[in-house]
């Protein structure tokens, strides 16, 4: 079944839509359901932050930020000075995606690790406003946040919502893989590559990473929106680094430039401290294990590690353009 | 792993198809526990909190078991560490109510997660006492939402009545980052007209700071200035004590009851004397006269702490305490579990002595404790004592 | 006014020291091999809490400071040879992860060891407070800025005059030329974490009886440190000691003239402002690419 997850992407597509639809056989109470949602909010930012990371080559330290940004811009405007969500939402998104469009073109300037640390100091200033300003966000103990409706029609119960967000994730994974077959996806697989070599083949490098950094930040800000209004509670710690670290992890944990392997790491790391409660004292000792285990013996994440595997157990001629999927 | 989840709900299938024919058959039930869910920052930054806690829930748990349980079923604690995230917490108490099906739940240590978890309780109607502090709890009542920590507003009231007593009118107000301390800054800045004190001065510092001296020269240098308040917890307020002997400011100091431990003063050191604090009479357990009706109950928690844990002991146990004492109450009073039974029996205690003080529960009141559950505590000699 | 600025400086500096400590062991480690050591926070969490725990055991300092920075260089070289090694050949974001589950691995190793709690350490001569042009200064921050002090001449002596430390530079210069001349490159990667863990742990004694210590205590001073190094140009000696003062001090003196509740953030916009004119750092290499 993995390998198919690397298939093309007709294939990935039918196979992720399958899984969406089985998987409520073995949910069998709302606490499974509450956990399959927030796989599938995370899932969604990861499969924007992926397109940054591991098609475009620029790493973001700060991504929480704008998934915070995105909750908070949602909780203000549709409970504080009770716009309608759906407009709160679309005025947040359009928000978040001129900071991210703003601030970009200075912070995309920089490379490598001073980039991780621009992203970084953007996601902590956007943290430090929102425990701050508690006048409109609660400060550090955070904001209630009303249910989501559209018209009269409220979305409520962790059974509806998994269909909601299970729909809009395929909608996501759709966007992406679009996206990066378009002529402006293989220009920027050619960035990750060479980002030199790209501005001599005429690709403005400048434009397109700009593109994936709006791009990825309005899928966080979203994701953000609907968390806020799913929990009916949001607090900054989803603004925070660690929020930010996590989800960088789970991208390369499920495997760099391959946009299943987003979907797989939102799924195993969302899941994981679930199941190490086990492990009680023991928990954080274990879950660090894992992450360094992982990453040493399937350094290229597990998605693109697993198909290969496949792929050679089958002799089947190892194809670059594939494991990139 | 998604084999393991369909392997476990058929077990659980099973269980409850077994569990239904018992039933039928009218056995009694008297087998099954009573199970108490927790949720508590055993880990991160509330640490300080949350340890103590799930460790008083622990050893008070299998100590009614030893002495035959409640109602003659033994109970079963369902703990897990929302390590301080509010998003954790909220995932946590859905697996107690749906997944564990508990009783009723004790736990959430800070305000941001208790308040996280307020939405899921009322919708599932399962009794919920909270372990944190702030006054949003409560106010206004929920239905199915109770605390046994004091508010942070009581603490100010505390802190301004001692201040009048005093002649202190114009202050200085210092603050940390976590919820707790803005919490309470805002209580305090609310109920400081009310006593007639001036806060003239309002800083802050943040998560992890190393050194407050520079917010304290501010402090220093504003004109007029008679007592300064710190509210806030963990390590921040002991920093703040150091310093705050180190640039020589000389008025008087007063604390949160975010650091009511002994371990404020030994992480303080000689810069801690004088300081002064409102905090629950468990912390002076030994010194308090015998005729007081909380002495009991206090030394008796304080010793069975302190010999199994080899750890000083804390308020915030205390609440943990406190709350599973008004749990295992309300459900004798309501002769079982059931949770509206229960709830209705929570909101009617009255007179119960917990280490907080006495809780007197009413329909408007899910907390119960007022003003006299605080005493004013000064360190004196490297230890608390209490301010006649 | 001016007695004010004094406690505002003293204060940045001695903060500012420690960040710098800690961003000397991102750059060593960095230079040797191109990793960002996410878990540099936690050598600094092992000196103060190893400290502790000898101290209370009844051990002098003398004896306990040593023993506690050996035991961080053990746990460096350890990371170093179980984690960081195995993943040789791996993209820099891989190894990144593989560092933050040390981290993570070893905070929750130190909450099983130690516990979760708070722990004061001894000033080293007295807290008597000292006046120093009208601030006032412990005279445990005096041993903070001496101490760093010291470091940072012995290391680039040890840089400058050691073949060790030569074959350390050739080696960030040039990895493959310095393999070529006979360098041990893998010993060089080796020793650099073992380094840059002994440095880390030096930080956490010295600020330990200054704000205590606890066992995630390195994840905010990690932050810090990180923030220094990227600041003073990643790689450079120079470069983040300066780092580390630099933000030392914007921190204190915008608590102190500005904001107390935005000291960090006013701390960070510096850095993006520093950044946007000058994208490898104060110090740092120009014109080197590397994702």
């Amino acid at each position: 079944m993995l390998s198919r997850l690397a298939a093309p992407r007709t294939g990935g597509m039918l196979a992720l839509a399958v899984v969406i639809a089985l998987l409520p056989l073995v949910l069998s109470n709302k606490y499974f359901y509450d956990i399959a949602v927030l796989v599938g909010l995370n899932a969604i930012v990861c499969v924007g932050l992926n397109l940054l990371i591991g098609y475009a080559g620029q790493i973001s330290l700060g991504h929480a930020g704008f998934f915070g940004a995105g909750a908070y811009g949602s909780a203000i405007l549709a409970s504080r000075y009770g716009w309608p969500p759906l407009a709160a939402m679309l005025a947040t998104t359009l928000a978040v995606a001129a900071l991210a469009f703003l601030v970009g073109r200075p912070i995309l300037r920089l490379k490598g690790h001073y980039l991780a640390m621009a992203t970084l100091g953007l996601g902590i200033i956007i943290f430090m406003v929102i425990t701050t300003e508690d006048r409109f966000t609660g400060g550090p103990d955070g904001i209630s946040v009303v249910p989501l409706s559209i018209g009269g029609f409220v979305l409520q119960g962790e059974r509806l919502w998994y269909w909601v967000v299970g729909a809009l994730l395929l909608l996501a994974v759709w966007l992406a893989l679009n996206l990066i077959e378009s002529p402006a996806g293989r220009a920027l697989r050619a960035l990750h590559s060479s980002e030199v070599g790209a501005e001599v083949v005429g690709i403005n490098a400048a434009e397109h990473k700009l593109m994936v950094f709006v791009i990825s930040a309005v899928f966080a800000s979203i994701a953000g929106s609907l968390a806020a209004h799913y929990s009916g509670f949001v607090t900054p710690g989803k603004a925070a680094f660690l929020h930010s670290i996590e989800l960088v992890t789970m991208v390369v944990f499920g495997g760099m430039a391959s946009t299943f392997g987003a979907v797989v790491g939102a799924a195993v790391l969302t899941t994981l401290p679930q199941l190490l409660t086990v492990f009680e004292d023991y928990e954080m000792m274990v879950f660090g294990a894992v992450m360094m285990g992982t990453m040493i013996f399937l350094p290229r994440g597990v998605v693109p590690s697993v198909a290969r595997l496949f792929r050679a157990r089958r002799r089947e001629p190892a194809d670059h353009a594939e494991t990139r999927r | 792993m998604k084999s393991t989840r369909a392997k476990d709900s058929f077990k659980r299938g099973l269980v409850a198809v077994a569990a239904a024919f018992t039933l039928m058959a009218g056995t009694a039930i008297a087998a099954e526990p009573i199970k108490i869910g927790s949720f508590l920052s055993v880990t991160g930054g509330a640490a300080f909190l949350g340890d103590p806690e799930q460790k008083t829930l622990e050893l008070y748990v299998e100590k009614i078991n030893a002495g035959g349980g409640v109602l003659g079923r033994k109970l079963e604690l369902v703990a897990y560490d929302s390590a301080g995230d509010a998003e954790k917490a909220r995932t946590f108490v859905k697996r107690l109510i749906e997944q564990d099906k508990v009783d009723v739940i004790v736990g959430g240590s800070t305000t941001g997660e208790t308040m996280a978890v307020v939405p899921l309780v009322e919708a599932a109607q399962v009794p919920f006492i909270s372990l944190a502090g702030a006054v949003v709890i409560v106010e206004p009542v929920k239905k199915w939402v109770f605390k046994t920590p004091h508010t942070d507003r009581m603490a100010c009231e505390k802190i301004f009545i001692d201040m009048q007593s005093r002649k202190l009118s114009k202050i200085a107000l210092i603050s940390g980052p976590g919820g707790f301390d803005k919490s309470m800054r805002g209580q305090c800045l609310g109920v400081a007209k009310k006593y007639g004190v001036d806060v003239i001065a309002d800083e802050t510092y943040g998560k992890g700071d190393t050194d407050m001296t520079a917010q304290l020269t501010k402090i220093k240098n504003t004109a007029g200035v008679q007592a300064v308040l710190n509210a806030g917890f963990g390590e921040g307020p002991a920093i703040v004590t150091k310093n705050y002997r180190q640039i020589g400011i000389s008025v008087p100091l007063y604390q949160s009851h975010g650091v009511a431990s002994k371990e404020f003063i030994k992480l303080a050191g000689a810069a801690a004397e004088g300081v002064r604090l409102p905090a629950a009479a468990l912390l002076v357990a030994e010194s308090l006269p015998a005729s007081d009706p909380q002495r009991p109950v206090v030394v008796a928690y304080k010793k069975e702490y302190e010999s199994r844990f080899k750890s000083e002991v804390s308020t915030f146990g205390g609440h943990a305490y406190d709350g599973l004492y008004l749990v295992v109450e309300a459900m004798k009073k309501a002769g079982g579990t059931d949770k509206a039974k229960v709830r209705d029996a929570l909101e009617g205690v009255r007179g119960f002595m917990g280490t907080a003080g006495v809780f007197n529960m009413s329909a408007g009141d899910h907390m119960g404790l007022d003003l006299s559950a605080f005493r004013m505590l000064e360190v004196k000699g490297g230890d608390w004592t209490l301010v006649k | 006014m001016s007695a004010q600025f004094m406690q505002y400086l003293l204060t940045g500096l001695t903060v500012g020291a420690i960040y710098a400590l800690v961003a000397l062991g991102f750059s060593i480690i960095f230079n040797a091999s191109h990793v960002i050591n996410f878990a540099q926070g936690e050598f600094v969490m092992i000196g103060g809490m190893t400290t502790v725990t000898l101290t209370a055991a009844g051990l002098p300092y003398l004896l306990a400071i040593p023993l506690a920075i050996a035991a961080a260089a053990l746990v460096g070289l350890a990371l170093e040879k179980f984690a960081v090694e195995p993943a040789r050949g791996a993209s820099v974001i891989t190894l990144i992860i593989i560092t933050i589950g040390a981290s993570i691995f070893l905070r929750g190793l130190a909450m099983v060891i130690w516990d979760k709690r708070f722990h004061a350490l001894k000033p080293f001569t007295g807290d008597t407070p000292i006046a120093i042009g009208g601030a006032t200064v412990l005279p445990q921050s005096l041993w903070v800025i001496g101490v760093t002090l010291a470091i940072v001449l012995a290391l680039s002596w040890f840089f400058g005059r050691t073949l060790l430390g030569k074959a350390m530079l050739a080696t960030s210069h040039n990895r493959l030329a310095a393999q070529l001349v006979g360098i041990n490159v893998r010993m060089v990667l080796f020793l650099s974490f073992g380094l840059s863990a002994a440095l880390g742990a030096v930080a956490g004694i010295l600020i330990a009886p200054i704000t205590t210590t606890s066992y995630d205590v390195g994840v905010m001073l990690g932050l810090k440190g990180f923030a220094s190094a990227i600041l003073g140009g990643l790689g450079s000696g120079v470069g983040a000691v300066v780092g580390g003062l630099v933000l030392g001090i914007a921190e204190t003196m915008s608590a102190g003239y500005i904001s107390s509740a935005y000291k960090d953030a006013i701390a960070f916009v510096i850095i993006l402002a520093v950044l946007f004119f000058m994208p490898s750092g104060l110090f740092g290499k120009r014109g080197s690419e590397r994702v």
